[in-house]
């Protein structure tokens, strides 16, 4: 088992020092090409994700947050190379898994795993719960049939699943029992790290409580490292241990939690904040809300300068001809802004 | 399931009477006369008796309900004592007889069941053979080379008609290549080695040129119900597990996308048996198809009536077959 890190990050800092990452992303872009015309002819491209750098510390939980659309979720397949990668370098555990193909990579799957917002979509439909969660054994393992029967046992223990499940199909479970089934399905392989894309928007507030409990004690018991994919800042305050906030496919900024939710540095992210439903009502009314104006600008064609020049409630003339630089504000916190001192 | 299934047949009974009725209604408002194709120096009284002989001079009902009792009772009767060498009864009764041939019509439907059964439905399983595999690797590449050729020879095999690919074969093989015989024989007997060659022979051309047209109907669905599987979560969820591609094309995405596929190849048995009318012409392959042209053209209506009211059972039967098939193939569908 590996050493639990999650817990024992101190509050207030967000990397802790020997602490090695165990995920490094460099200079990570998804471009989706763009067809047109009879010949279909390349027009463009759609940045999904332009140009990301950022690491992730064993036994973290770095949370990304951002509105739809900003590729949150491009982000996590990416990081697991379930595309094609247009640019830059991924490191897992010490394997740089951007440049392998196929079986290579193939093999390093059981350390990655992925948890998917869709749990009806994800499940194949015509395999039972049992048959879902004991196909990765059968891939990866030589475990004998009544060993692969126990570990299914074990894993739908450790989820929460009456083991007696194990023969039903999908669609017969609710959202969160289908999340449950995902997560046992993903920790069939003893993974280190997990993407979980948005695991919890398909389910209902008090299942979504239920799902995260279960993340975070499987972390604790595991050791697992997680890369929590939410638009839901509250889920991401509750747990995660570094934020990075995404805007347009590029990170606008990347703090520890306190600090993040204390003094946001990048204006977007402030505006975020600032729209979290508070539940004291009084606070609620003094608070000042930033209402961002216009729409997110297309992908395809982002603005000249910072790709948050349209909206934010600051810009300055430099911001609309020269791209902010990503920098080091120290304390663990990154942002790339013009306007930080 | 099992109760579903004896409730849909039960419900068939009524569906098949109202067809039979359908049937013999518009058999007989047709403008047909059996006595047409006579010589016309036959005077005209003679042809009032041979249509009295025929039973033509009662009323319409009367005749129904009699072509009914021969069918329905004395039909399977007779198929009984058959089967099992008995004697129902004084073993004398009407069966449905041909017109044209004076010979019970269901005598001749078994006699010409064979020819029908080897080569159309041959062409039927080769179809398939050939269209799963072109369906899945089209789908898999979409918008490659070979996708787009698959899609313009299966446009092709679409529109044109066999009965255009039939001669345009009898023209290159038989006529000038001299490989095949354009003319299939019922009488050949496969007994030696030499005659199983002939017989795969008189069979390739009627075969391929069904199979063609077969395959690709089959092969657009198979292409299509792919490309919906290939878009969906569970194959991202099945990559990311790390499984093999061959596993996650085979185990997972073509497994699903077969469901609608079989049903579609079980909705078009029936035109197996009910013969490829044009082809059969064609190629003079002596099959139910045939059978039916000259049924129609000699205004038999007995065998034609009989003809197509066994089609008509087959259809109501492999729909449900199609139906209890989607049940047993897909988890998410449950009858009851």
């Amino acid at each position: 088992m590996l050493p639990v890190g999650g817990t024992q990050i101190p509050e207030g800092r967000g990397i802790l020092d020997d602490n090695a990452p165990l995920v490094k992303v460099e200079n990570l872009k998804m471009y989706f090409p763009i067809y047109r015309g009879i010949l279909s002819r390349r027009v463009g491209e759609v940045k999904a994700v332009d140009g990301l750098s950022f690491d992730i510390m064993e036994g973290e939980t770095l949370g990304l947050v951002g509105e739809s659309g900003c590729g949150k979720s491009t982000v996590g397949r990416a990081l697991l190379h379930l595309y094609d990668l247009t640019n830059g370098a991924i490191e897992v555990n010490g394997h740089d898994i951007s440049t392998l193909e196929g079986e290579e990579l193939r093999e390093l799957r059981p350390e990655m795993q992925m948890i998917f917002q869709d749990t009806q979509a994800s499940l194949n439909p015509r395999m039972t719960v049992g048959s879902i969660i004991a196909e990765p054994l059968d891939e990866h393992t030589k475990l004998s049939k009544t060993d692969k029967r126990a570990k299914v046992g074990e894993l739908m223990d450790a989820v929460g699943l009456a083991r007696h499940f194990a023969d039903r199909y999908p669609h017969e479970f609710s959202g969160g029992q289908r999340q449950r089934i995902g997560i046992a399905r993903a920790l069939a392989l003893n993974p280190k790290f997990i993407v979980c894309d948005e695991p919890i928007a398909a389910l209902d507030v008090s299942i979504q409580a239920q799902v995260v409990n279960l993340l975070e004690d499987l972390q604790e018991q595991l050791g697992l490292t997680y890369l929590f994919i939410s638009h839901d800042l509250s889920m991401i305050r509750h747990l995660a241990t570094r934020v990075a906030v995404m805007y347009l496919g590029k990170i606008v900024e990347l703090s520890p939690r306190d600090a993040l939710y204390e003094a946001p540095l990048h204006p977007y992210t402030e505006a975020l904040l600032s729209a979290v439903p508070r539940p004291d009502t009084a606070q609620a009314a003094t608070r000042n809300r930033i209402i961002l104006k216009g729409d997110v600008p297309s992908p395809s064609n982002p603005p000249k300068g910072c790709n948050f020049c349209t909206r934010c409630p600051k810009v300055q003339d430099i911001c609309r001809s020269l791209e902010p630089v990503w920098r080091d504000f120290g304390d663990g916190r990154f942002a790339a802004c013009h306007l930080i001192d | 399931m099992f109760n579903y299934t004896i409730r849909r047949l039960i419900f068939t009974i009524p569906t098949l009477l109202f067809i039979s009725f359908v049937i013999f209604f518009i058999l007989d408002t047709a403008p047909n006369d059996p006595t047409g194709n006579l010589p016309l120096t036959i005077p005209p009284e003679v042809r009032v008796k041979i249509r009295a002989s025929l039973g033509l001079d009662q009323p319409m009902f009367i005749r129904y309900l009699l072509w009914c009792q021969q069918f329905f009772i004395n039909e399977p009767l007779n198929l009984i004592e058959e089967w099992f060498n008995i004697t129902i009864g004084d073993g004398d009764r009407l069966r449905v007889q041909s017109w044209a041939t004076r010979f019970p019509v269901v005598d001749l439907v078994v006699e010409r069941m064979p020819q029908t059964l080897w080569v159309v439905g041959m062409s039927y399983v080769v179809g398939i053979i050939i269209a799963i595999p072109i369906g899945v690797i089209s789908a898999y590449n979409q918008y490659s080379w070979f996708d787009q050729i698959g899609t313009f020879v299966s446009m092709l095999g679409f529109s044109v008609p066999t009965f255009f690919t039939g001669l345009l074969m009898i023209v290159i093989f038989s006529v000038n290549l001299r490989w095949f015989p354009s003319i299939y024989d019922t009488t050949l007997k496969v007994d030696s080695w030499g005659n199983f060659v002939l017989q795969v022979k008189q069979m390739i051309m009627p075969v391929m040129v069904l199979a063609f047209f077969n395959a690709a109907q089959l092969s657009r669905f198979m292409r299509a119900s792919m490309l919906d599987n290939l878009q969906q979560d569970y194959v991202r969820t099945a990559r990311a597990k790390g499984l093999k591609e061959r596993v996650v094309i085979l185990t997972h995405v073509l497994r699903n996308s077969l469901i609608p596929v079989v049903t579609v190849i079980a909705l078009g048995v029936p035109q197996v048996f009910g013969g490829a009318i044009i082809t059969e012409q064609i190629f003079k392959v002596n099959g139910l198809g045939q059978l039916l042209i000259i049924g129609i053209q000699g205004a038999d209506i007995p065998l034609v009536q009989t003809l197509t009211f066994i089609f008509a059972v087959l259809i109501v039967l492999f729909n449900l077959i199609a139906d209890i098939l989607y049940g047993l193939l897909d988890p998410r569908i449950r009858y009851d």
